[in-house]
Formats: structure tokens, sequence, C-alpha cells
């Protein structure tokens, strides 16, 4: 336990370091947040039936998109793309831990790190000014950190099974196109899941991706009441245990058909 | 005691042809050509604890693909092998517990971190005790001087640098066996010796095994007593240095710088090789003339800017080996 702690405290310190990288990208999601908020403010104004979402709620659903947006996995972990391409992921193979595990503590620290740098200035900054609406109660706040602990683990285990998919297609571009478009209209991050049409609401519900953006975000708002949060807390863990389960059983068998290049 | 053994190991890799021009890549759409590769083809050796083994052998020739199997890293094909009563990749982790890997061309070090921060990270994965890490960590810094560039991020350091880094790294876990690919590649004269020196010391005072896979023949004089070449997968020879060479070849090389160019260079002793401008490689028989008076008697005749002296490359050896597998 003390190696994966070891390795995500060491890659945490890492990702620290790329401040200017987490300023840019906070300026670039406050952009991408105003140009969001405005489509949806116009689609609301000539909306003639009542929609299942408020427009403020939506206001914050958008915010708190742009605030957790580094922690989706929508990225294949770029160190292992490097690693695999040039053979280095043998000095992975050397060291005595869990092949899986460690990168999952990769994909942890990537995840957390810039998610920190950039969350905490975007809530200030669009809660002080642009309209995040605080959480209605403790209780709600803490039900939603429970679920966004939830919705980070989740993510890792996403991300960490496209790291896997590495062993077999090196270099990750196709999974991470794919894996990308999914991700983000399946959580909500492009349209709040709320406003797709009914017939649409069954699969969103089951899929996984649901757990890490849009669940959450509406347990802040009080659109999921307190009392349905362990529905959207037993559907991040069955997704993230399956996830899991999977991607060690992939682990062993790419491992088995690996050809480590150079060298 | 023995640590190592290999027995009939296979490892076949499948390589996807592809057919030329664009015409070949549309039928490589349709139909898939590939081509087994063997990797190593029937290798077997046993290792004694202590031992100081060169591997060797040219590009692709099984080397590393040997050296990833010990480790675990790869799973043969067929064959047996146990690495300190274990079979690696049956056990990956005990295995790699108790062994130490360098990568000469690739570093393990976290290329942001300052070195001691990598090596903090080790002592974390290893599971190394408090105390034990210290005194390797005192130790090591001391043997390979590295006090002043522990707190250098990696990617500042130079190869040299890099290397006694490197070097140190995959010994904090004091590991029975040492594989060393290449660990001299690209580095320059001085901190050849430093490493060279190093690996001397590991093995003999500390009773490390150390396999060292090089093309740097002077590595493997300064250090090896047993040989093993390896060529296309097959072990050609295994045995001491001096015994391999004299199967093979006693002669050793004289290249001259000449200050005019296209001076007729020639002695009865030796044979030129190749003339290149002002530059002439002769060989020659140590036994059959000393090396002085070959010089003596080719500078006396002919104004020199520069010469030396040195042994056939690796790649001769091995080719003259291999040639006379093929006979």
């Amino acid at each position: 336990m003390k190696a994966y702690r070891a390795i995500v405290s060491a890659r945490f310190r890492m990702m620290l370091q790329y401040r200017a990288a987490a300023a840019a990208g906070l300026g670039t999601q406050l952009f991408w947040g105003f140009i969001r908020i405005m489509i949806f403010t116009a689609f609301y104004r000539f909306a003639k039936a009542p929609q299942p979402m408020t427009l403020e709620q939506v206001v914050s659903y958008v915010w708190l998109g742009q605030a957790m947006f580094a922690m989706l996995p929508w990225s294949v972990e770029p160190d292992l793309r490097v690693m695999i391409r040039s053979g280095n992921v043998a000095y992975e193979l050397l060291r005595p831990v869990d092949l899986y595990w460690l990168w999952f503590s990769r994909s942890v620290a990537r995840r957390s790190a810039p998610t920190l740098l950039r969350a905490v200035p975007m809530f200030i900054i669009a809660g002080l000014f642009f309209g995040l609406r605080a959480p209605q109660s403790v209780g709600v706040a803490a039900a939603w950190l429970a679920a966004m602990a939830g919705a980070f683990v989740l993510s890792c285990a996403i991300s960490t099974i496209l790291s896997i998919s590495l062993l077999w297609t090196v270099s990750g571009e196709g999974v991470m196109v794919l894996m990308s478009g999914a991700a983000w209209l399946l959580s909500g991050m492009i349209i709040p899941l709320p406003l797709f049409p009914d017939w649409a609401q069954g699969i969103l519900a089951f899929l996984p991706f649901r757990g890490v953006a849009d669940a959450p975000y509406r347990v802040y708002m009080g659109n999921i009441p307190l009392n349905e949060v362990w529905v959207v807390l037993a559907h991040q863990l069955a997704w993230i245990a399956a996830f899991v389960v999977v991607g060690r059983a992939l682990v062993g068998r790419g491992l088995r058909r690996l050809a480590v290049q150079g060298g | 005691m023995t640590q190592i053994v290999v027995q009939d190991l296979v490892k076949t890799f499948r390589v996807a042809e592809r057919r030329s021009g664009f015409l070949g890549a549309l039928r490589g759409l349709v139909k898939r050509r590939h081509r087994v590769i063997r990797a190593l083809d029937g290798v077997s050796f046993t290792v004694e604890r202590g031992e100081l083994l060169g591997y060797i052998g040219p590009n692709g020739a099984g080397k590393s693909t040997t050296v990833k199997i010990l480790g675990g890293i790869l799973v043969p094909d067929s064959g047996k092998c146990e690495v300190l009563g274990r079979v690696p990749w049956k056990e990956r982790i005990e295995t790699v517990r108790r062994i130490g890997v360098v990568f000469g061309q690739r570093t393990q070090l976290w290329w942001d971190l300052p070195v001691i921060e990598s090596f903090e990270l080790l002592r974390d994965i290893y599971g190394v005790g408090a105390r034990e890490y210290s005194s390797a960590v005192e130790e090591l810094v001391t043997l390979l001087d590295l006090t002043p560039i522990l707190d250098t991020p990696v990617r500042q350091l130079s190869l040299g640098q890099r290397m006694r880094c490197d070097l140190a790294a995959s010994l904090l876990h004091a590991p029975r066996i040492l594989y060393l690919d290449e660990p001299t590649i690209g580095l320059d004269a001085v901190s050849k010796l430093a490493v060279r020196d190093f690996i001397l010391r590991l093995n003999r005072e500390r009773g490390v095994t150390v396999i060292l896979t090089t093309h740097d023949m002077d590595d493997i004089e300064a250090l090896t007593n047993r040989v093993i070449v390896i060529n296309e997968g097959k072990i050609l020879s295994d045995g001491t240095l001096a015994a391999l060479r004299a199967t093979v070849t006693k002669e050793r090389w004289l290249t001259i710088d000449l200050v005019e160019e296209g001076a007729e260079v020639s002695d009865e002793d030796a044979t030129v090789m190749s003339r290149d401008g002002g530059r002439v490689v002769l060989s020659f028989d140590p036994d059959r003339v000393a090396p002085a008076a070959l010089i003596g008697r080719l500078a006396a005749r002919f104004p020199v800017r520069d010469l030396f002296v040195e042994n056939p490359p690796i790649e001769e050896i091995i080719a003259r080996i291999y040639g006379r597998a093929c006979k």
C-alpha cells in the first residue's frame, strides 16, 4: 500500500509543478463555460415547454463541469503512451508491484493534482461572479462530496482501462478519440443529461459515464434528492467494481502477449 | 550456488510485414502477412553466485530478450528458466524484488524529480527499511560520487551522471543479481572507467552476481571472466574471454593517420585492411611481430601524425565465430 501511496504522492507533486498549464486551463474553461451558458440561455428563452431543470440549475451544472473538467476519463495517460512506444515500460514491469494498481495510481495522480489546481479558483470565481450556487445544506454538500469521491475513483478506473488498452494498440490514438467523444456526450459535459430525450434516459442511467459528472452535479444542486443519493453511489460502486475486475483480467492477458519494443 | 538456470529457452515474435508501394498497402488491408522471428532458439546456461558474466552478440541477437525473460517481463514460448529458485514470469513480483536492472539506453529515474526523490520513491516501492535505505544511499553516493547532483532534476543531468544515478537506483534494494544492459553506451572515457570500476567493486566486495550485455569489448575485457556469445537466438560460445579470442583470432588492428595522403604503406608482417585518405588500417598478429617493433618500423618509413592499436571490434569476433559456425 505504501508503494502506491508513494507513487501517487510523487506524481502529485510533479503535476503541481505545472502551474502555467493550470492557469491556462482555467482561462479556457471559463471561456467555454460562458459559451455554453450563452447557448443554454438562448435555448431557455425560446423554449415553450417546461424543462426538467431550471436555467439556474443548468448554470451551476455547467460551472461544476468546467471546474471538474480535468477529472474526466477522456485521456490515456500520456506518460504511459510514451513509455510503451519507447519500451521504457520494461522498468514499470521490473517493480515489485501489481501493474494494475501501479497504473491506477498513476491515473489517480494525473487526475487529482490538475483538478485541485483548477477547481478551487473556478469555484471561487464562478461562485462570486457567474451564478454558481452553493449547496442548499451541509447534508447536500456532504452527499455531493461522497458522490464526487465516487466519481473520481470511477473516472480513474475507466482511464486505467484505457491505459491498459495500450498493450494492444500501442498508440492509443483511436481509443482516445472514441472515448473522449463518448465520455463528453454521455457524462453530460455537452448537454446536461436531464435535457436528453426521454427514450435516452434509461440508457444514460445505466451507462457508467453519468457517474463521473452528471450524477454528482445533480446531487450538488438538489436535483437528485438526498434520499436517492445512495442510488448514485451504488451505481458508481458497481461500475468501479466491474472496471477493476475487467481491468485486472486485461492486464494479465496483455502482459502475456507483450513484446517490449526496442533493445 | 547456482542462481540462474536457463534451459532450452525459445521465444518467438510475430511481426506483421508490410508490402511496399500503394498496391502492397491495399493488399495488406485484405490479408496480413506475418513473419515469425525466433528471438531465442533453444538457449541454455547456468550462472553461479558471484559470477561476472558478459553476454554479448550483435544487435537483435537475443540479448535483451533473455534479460527481459529473466526479469519476468516477457513470457517465453517454451523452455525452463529459474532465477533464485523462482520462475520469473510466474512469480514476477517476488523475483524482481531480488534483482536490479539497468538498461543503458533508458532511465528508471523520474524525469522531472530531483535524483534523491527518485531514490526515495524506489525505497517505498521496494519497501526498503529506513536504516537499510540510509546506509545503502550513503555507500552508493560515496562510491559513485553523487553528492553534488542529488538535488538536481534528472532531465538536467549529463549522460554520465545519469548513468551513475541509474546504477545507484538499481541497487537501493540490495539485489542479489544485477542485469546491466549496455551500461556504458554513449559514455565518455572518464565515466566509462568510473562505471566499470564500480561494477567490479560491487561484484568483488558485495558478491553481487552481474550479467552484462554490451557492444564494448573493453567492458568485457575489463570486467568479465566468462563470456557467452549469442547470435540469432543461439549460443555460439560460452567460456573465458582469452579462450574465446584464442579460438577466433589473435589479430590486432593498427590505425595510422599519415601526414601525406596516399603514401603506399606496407609491411611484411601486417596486412592492409583499408585506406581512406590519410588513414590506413593494418591488421597484425602480435605473436609474429611485437606492436612496438611494427610501429617503430612504420614510423621510420612514413611521417605519422597519429596512431593507435586496438582489438578487432566485437562485431568482427562475432562475425568470425558465426562465419565458422556456418561452415
